[in-house]
C-alpha cells in the first residue's frame, strides 16, 4: 500500500573509522564494499527513526491511520528493554486504540518477520491494514570489524487488500529457520558478540540461499523470472555474493543495494533495499527479497508490482534522494558523542 | 532527574502530534490548549486540533551551557516558532546543517526530548527541523 523510508543525515567514512585504530582504509572499503556508514543525531533511536519512517508510510499510503489494525515494529535497539516501541509509533502515527501491537527482534530480520505477520492478519480478514517497521541505530563495539557497518535507519511497510490503492502484490513468502549461533547480544550488554569467520557460510550464506531455493521450489520461479533481487545487506560484499551463487545479476541486486552508502541499518537494511526498488520499478516488473537474521532465519519474498504504482509516487521522495541529499560528515570523536558512548557522569 | 509516568502520559498526544486546539466561532486556534477562548469568553466553541507541523521561526537562541536534563544535548537551538495555523509555540530546533534564521521554514520532527536517568522513562516529542 505505502512506504517510508528514514535514515539520519549524518555520516561517517571508513577512513575516519580506519584512522582510529590504524587499519588500511582502502583494503576494508574493498573487502566488505563500503563506502561510509549513516550516525543518529544525539537524541534519535530506534523509536524515532520508527515514527518518522511511519509517518512518511502513512502518507505515501494515503490511508486514515485509524484504519491501521496492526502495528510491529522490529529491531535489536528498541529503547527499552520492557515497554513497547510499538506503542510509540501508533501513538504518533494516530491509529486510535484498536490496534494490535507488538516489537518483534530476529536481529536483521524482524522487519520483514513483521511483514509475514501482517499478511496472516489481512489474509484472514481480521484487519484492513497493517504497518510493520524494521528501524535500528545498530550497535558495533569499538574497534570491531562491525564498527565499519553498523548503521542507523528504517523503514515501514504499509500493508492491506487495497484493490486501486496497491502498488505491489505478495504472491509468495518462506522462511528458513534453525538455530545458529552466529551472533548474539544478551541483556544488559552493550555492544553484540558474533562468530568472526562462523557466521558467513553457516550463517547468511547457508539461509538466505536455503530461504530462496524454497521459494523458487514452492513458486516454479527462477532468478531470471525476477527483475530485482534484494538481499540483506550486513556489507556491500554479502549480497552481492550471494546473489552470484543464487545466479542473479549484478543489475538485478544494484537497485536495492544500500548498505555501501548507509551502512547496515539491521532490521531496517532489507526494508530499505525493497523500498529503494520500488522506487524504480514499473508495472508488471517482479522483486525477489530474502532477508536474514541471525540467531537464524531468512524470510523469502517474491513481489509483484501493479500499475498503480507509478500515480502512486507523487511526492515520495525516492530513497537514494533520502540518503545522498543534506548528508554531514562527522569525525570519530562527535560519532562518539552521538552514539552515548561518551558518558558525563 | 524524575519523569513521572502521570504527567509525560497526559502530554502524550499534545508533544507526539502537537495537538492543540481551534475556536469554531472565533477560527483562533491554540497551543497549548486553552479552555476558554481568549476572543469569545462563553461564547468559545473550542475543538482539539492537529496541527500540520509547519511555521516559521519567529526569534531563537543558542544554549551554550544547558539545565542538567538537556546535559548531553548542548550546544543547541530553542526558538519561538509561529505554526502556520496562528498559535506561537516553543521548542527545539534541530542542527540538521541548515541554516536557523528569524522568518525561516521549519516543521516538525520526532525525537527524544532530554537526557534521562538508566531508569526514567524516555520523553519523545516534536522538535522543528529548519527546511
Ligand atoms: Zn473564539
Amino acid at each position: 500500500m505505502g512506504y517510508g523510508v528514514y535514515v539520519p543525515i549524518y555520516r561517517i567514512r571508513v577512513e575516519e573509522i580506519a584512522k582510529v585504530w590504524n587499519e588500511d582504509a582502502e583494503g576494508i572499503k574493498t573487502s566488505l564494499n563500503i563506502v561510509e556508514k549513516s550516525v543518529q543525531d544525539k537524541d534519535e533511536d530506534a523509536a524515532t527513526i520508527a515514527v518518522q519512517a511511519a509517518r512518511r508510510a502513512v502518507s505515501h499510503a494515503g490511508i486514515d491511520a485509524r484504519e491501521i489494525g496492526a502495528v510491529y515494529v522490529g529491531s535489536e535497539s528498541h529503547p527499552y528493554a520492557v515497554k513497547p516501541t510499538a506503542t510509540i509509533v501508533k501513538e504518533a502515527i494516530g491509529t486510535g486504540n484498536r490496534v494490535m501491537a507488538a516489537d518483534l527482534e530476529f536481529a536483521c530480520k524482524a522487519g520483514t518477520a513483521g511483514m509475514q505477520m501482517v499478511m496472516g492478519l489481512i489474509d484472514s480478514n481480521m484487519i484492513k491494514y497493517g504497518m510493520t517497521v524494521g528501524s535500528d541505530t545498530a550497535q558495533g563495539r569499538p574497534g570491531d570489524a562491525l564498527e565499519y557497518t553498523a548503521g542507523a535507519g528504517g523503514a515501514a511497510f504499509i500493508l492491506g487488500k487495497g484493490g486501486s490503492g496497491n502498488i505491489a502484490e505478495i504472491l509468495k513468502t518462506v522462511s528458513f529457520t534453525s538455530d545458529t549461533p552466529d551472533f548474539w547480544r544478551k541483556e544488559g550488554a552493550s555492544f553484540p558478540s558474533h562468530g568472526g569467520r562462523f557466521t558467513g557460510e553457516p550463517g547468511y550464506f547457508n539461509h538466505t540461499i536455503s530461504a530462496t531455493k524454497m521459494l523458487f521450489e514452492e513458486t516454479g520461479f527462477k532468478p531470471s523470472d525476477f527483475d530485482y533481487a534484494v538481499f540483506h545487506q550486513p556489507n556491500g560484499r554479502f549480497p552481492t555474493n550471494v546473489a552470484k551463487q543464487l545466479g542473479f545479476t549484478s543489475e538485478q541486486i544494484k537497485n536495492g543495494l544500500i548498505t555501501p552508502m548507509i551502512g547496515n541499518t539491521y532490521s531496517g537494511a532489507s526494508l530499505i533495499g525493497l523500498a529503494a526498488t520500488l522506487d524504480v520499478a514499473m508495472p508488471g516488473q517482479k522483486i525477489l527479497v530474502t532477508s536474514f537474521g541471525s540467531g537464524a532465519g531468512s524470510d523469502s519474498f517474491a513481489i509483484e508490482v501493479t500499475e498503480n504504482i507509478e500515480a502512486r509516487r507523487g511526492s515520495l521522495v525516492p530513497v537514494r534522494d533520502i540518503i545522498s541529499k543534506n548528508k554531514t560528515y562527522v569525525d570519530y570523536s562527535i560519532y562518539l558523542k552521538h552514539k552515548k558512548a561518551i558518558k558525563k557522569e | 532527574m524524575d519523569v513521572a509516568p502521570a504527567s509525560l502520559w497526559r502530554k502524550i498526544n499534545t508533544r507526539y502530534n502537537l495537538v492543540g486546539n481551534t475556536c469554531k466561532n472565533c477560527n483562533t486556534s491554540y497551543f497549548p490548549q486553552r479552555v476558554v477562548c481568549r476572543n469569545c469568553g462563553r461564547k468559545s466553541k473550542l475543538e482539539e486540533r492537529k496541527f500540520s507541523g509547519n511555521g516559521t521561526i519567529f526569534s531563537f537562541t543558542r544554549i551554550m551551557v544547558p539545565p542538567d536534563a538537556f546535559r548531553e544535548d548542548a550546544p543547541y537551538t530553542i526558538g519561538l516558532i509561529k505554526l502556520d495555523e496562528g498559535p506561537m509555540v516553543e521548542g527545539h530546533i534541530i542542527d540538521n546543517c541548515a541554516e536557523i534564521k528569524i522568518g525561516g521554514k521549519v516543521k516538525t520532527v520526532f525525537r527524544r526530548m532530554q537526557t534521562e536517568d538508566k531508569e526514567d522513562l524516555i520523553r519523545y516529542q516534536y522538535k522543528f527541523e529548519p527546511l
